[in-house]
């Protein structure tokens, strides 16, 4: 059992909504990022979503548009993003990392080369947004050494479709909650929570709702039909200029405590 | 799968030249790219449609154009003739109409009201503009802010035209940021929008469809050089950025063993400085905007900033189906400088009367270069893609010329 697995069935069994935040890595600081990772678990996280920057994000709002843009031009690539996670897994053995971006920054690097160091850096899993099923032989190298890839399905996803994703997710099943970019803000409830039902009464994979969800109201509102609700624009904003470790800690605590009890008080 | 041997049964169906092309988007888009994909091929072959598209062709944009022998630019050469096919005289001053006016026709079948397009040179925008309005749709053109800078002219004939311009100030506020930024659009209105993508790539089936509508350009060149001179020409040339206009003239000749095939990609500053846009020339293979295709990047594949005077050919990336022609040989494809395009720019507007587009002035620096090579009785035939009254502030600016 991969350790995303066993993270969701420690949660089923807890009764317990999954709390999954993403950040950019390497920013706000490429000195922070490790420090960052663990506030984020200490803070509540039950998975870290880590960004690969990448420079042509067509799927990101300008928040994490601007924030990979940071990152970038702090020299921040997939060598940097492999060592930090290294470096977390040498005092956290347990909290699943999943690595978001796009495919060109691994295409270059070589999927098997890439598939290798990731696994041997303690990434369990990868979700690349331009990367659809249709594509997704490119990233053999990444199965077969036990990566685990992510897969999107978004409202526009015809019934299907729908099933083919349902039948080949692993990890978890992420859904796009509205058609948009990230970190937009027009949730409706009522719509996803019936897709999101039909969904997991058909897929082998837990589902984790992401894009919009900003605060504890939110996510609350999420709660009562996801696996798991993801968080990451406004995060990602939030932590925007902080220069320290302890500053950083300090708005991951704030930012997070208040989602984490709306959603154990679900 | 299609053999090699016959470069028009390409793209297979999943949209993929060999290892290039292909649909590498976010999920939300896949819907939205079947939805086209389904219509367009049904389209495709629908007498209705390709009646509809040849009346616009003929009396709204122009077509045919002409093949026009330079024979004052040949002479002053010394070498091989060189013909033009004049793409600079269609309606709005480009091939770029070739595409609008067959994509507009899709939208107007899909019953969508709403259009986006992105540009780089304007030119795409203009074009994009030019057929919203036609058929009453509105129109939202992306643009880089730096591109909107030095296409002042093209900017506001689209507002004239009753288009909304967006300035793009993400990255390099460039082309491919305009890409971006209308792909963000689209995922956001797929609804009521359709997104005219203005060159050969992006995901499955633009390359397949900009070039289906591009490719009038070689169709009719081929007909007037066996009508005017009896054969077919030695060589064929045109500049590529992201490749409209050259698979436009090469693709009715892929499958002519004997006509040799030369693409003109912007080499900018010069390709060893690093300040230019020559993703085939000098990229690698990768993944941007929707396809596999030649990409300029870093090691940590991150896109690289470009330079070329020309906007139009200031892209990081290129059509898939040119990555193709590549790999299989088929095509060669070398780089132009800034100060090359400049020169065959005055030296054709002094010979011939005609002012090139930026982008054009490549594909005409490399017909001269060409014509060097053949004899006095060989054929060189140049797709002289644009006009350049677009450029006149640029150039004029370049040399140290208020106008």
């Amino acid at each position: 059992m991969s350790r995303i697995d066993r993270r969701f069935a420690a949660l089923k069994a807890a009764g317990r909504t999954g709390l999954i935040p993403f950040v950019t890595a390497g920013d706000p600081s490429p000195q922070h990022v490790v420090a960052l990772m663990h506030a984020l678990v200490d803070a509540g996280a039950d998975l870290i979503e880590l960004g690969v920057p990448f420079s042509d994000p067509m799927a990101d709002g300008p928040v994490i548009q601007h924030a990979s843009e940071r990152a970038i031009a702090k020299g921040v690539g997939l060598n940097e993003v492999l060592g930090w996670v290294a470096r977390f897994r040498q005092r956290d053995a347990e909290t699943p990392i999943v690595l978001m971006g796009y495919l060109n920054p691994v295409e270059i690097h070589g999927y098997a080369r890439f598939a290798q160091e990731a696994v041997q850096a303690g990434v369990d899993g990868v979700l690349l947004v331009d990367c659809p099923l249709e594509e997704a032989a490119v990233l053999q190298p990444l199965r077969e050494a036990g990566l685990q890839q992510i897969l999107l399905a978004a409202p526009t996803t015809a019934p299907v479709r729908m099933a083919q994703l349902c039948g080949s997710a692993e990890g978890f099943l992420y859904y796009v909650s509205f058609a948009g970019i990230t970190g937009a803000a027009h949730l409706s409830t009522g719509d996803i929570a019936a897709r999101v039902a039909d969904i997991r009464a058909h897929a082998k994979a837990p589902v984790a709702v992401g894009f919009g969800i900003r605060d504890a109201a939110s996510a609350k509102a999420i709660a009562g039909f996801a696996d798991a609700v993801v968080i990451g624009s406004a995060l990602v904003e939030r932590l925007a200029g902080a220069t320290d470790a302890e500053e950083m800690t300090m708005r991951v605590h704030a930012f997070l405590a208040p989602i984490r009890s709306a959603l154990d008080a679900h | 799968m299609p053999t090699i041997d016959d470069f028009h049964a390409w793209p297979d169906v999943h949209g993929r030249f060999g290892n290039y092309g292909g649909s590498y988007v976010a999920e939300t888009l896949m819907a939205p790219l079947a939805e086209l994909s389904e219509a367009y091929l049904r389209l495709r072959d629908d007498p209705e449609f390709i009646a509809e598209l040849d009346r616009d062709l003929k009396h709204y944009v122009g077509r045919p154009s002409p093949v026009y022998h330079a024979e004052r630019l040949s002479q002053h050469v010394g070498g091989a003739r060189i013909l033009f096919k004049r793409e600079d005289l269609n309606h709005t001053g480009a091939h770029k109409i070739n595409n609008t006016v067959g994509q507009a026709l899709v939208a107007k079948r899909m019953g969508k009201p709403r259009i986006i397009a992105e540009t780089g040179a304007g030119q795409h925008g203009v074009a994009s503009a030019t057929v919203a309005a036609r058929l009453g749709l509105k129109c939202v053109v992306y643009m880089g802010a730096v591109d909107i800078e030095r296409q002042k002219i093209n900017v506001y004939r689209m507002k004239l035209l009753g288009a909304e311009v967006v300035p793009v100030t993400s990255g390099s506020k460039t082309l491919k940021d305009a890409l971006n930024e209308a792909m963000r659009d689209w995922v956001t209105h797929v609804a009521d929008t359709f997104y005219i993508i203005g060159t050969v790539a992006g995901p499955h089936p633009y390359p397949l469809m900009v070039r289906d509508f591009n490719a009038i350009v070689g169709r009719e060149a081929r007909a007037q050089m066996l009508e005017q001179y009896g054969r077919l020409p030695d060589v064929l040339t045109a500049c590529v950025g992201g490749g409209s206009n050259a698979i436009g003239l090469f693709h009715a000749f892929l499958n002519d063993a004997d006509v040799r095939i030369v693409g003109a990609e912007a080499a900018g500053e010069g390709i060893a400085t690093g300040h230019h846009a020559a993703s085939l020339a000098a990229g690698r293979p990768g993944v941007l905007h929707g396809n596999r295709t030649y990409v300029l990047c870093d090691d940590n594949g991150q896109i690289t900033e470009t330079h070329s005077i020309s906007a139009g050919l200031d892209y990081p990336g290129v059509g898939p189906e040119h990555a193709f022609l590549k790999d299989a040989g088929r095509a060669e494809y070398v780089g132009v400088t800034d100060d090359e395009a400049m020169e065959a720019f005055h030296l054709l507007a002094r010979t011939e009367g005609i002012l090139a587009a930026l982008e054009s002035s490549h594909a005409v620096a490399q017909a001269i270069k060409l014509a060097r090579e053949y004899p006095k009785d060989g054929i060189v035939l140049c797709n002289l893609s644009g006009r350049g009254d677009k450029d006149v502030h640029t150039i004029a600016a370049r040399e140290g010329v208020e106008v």
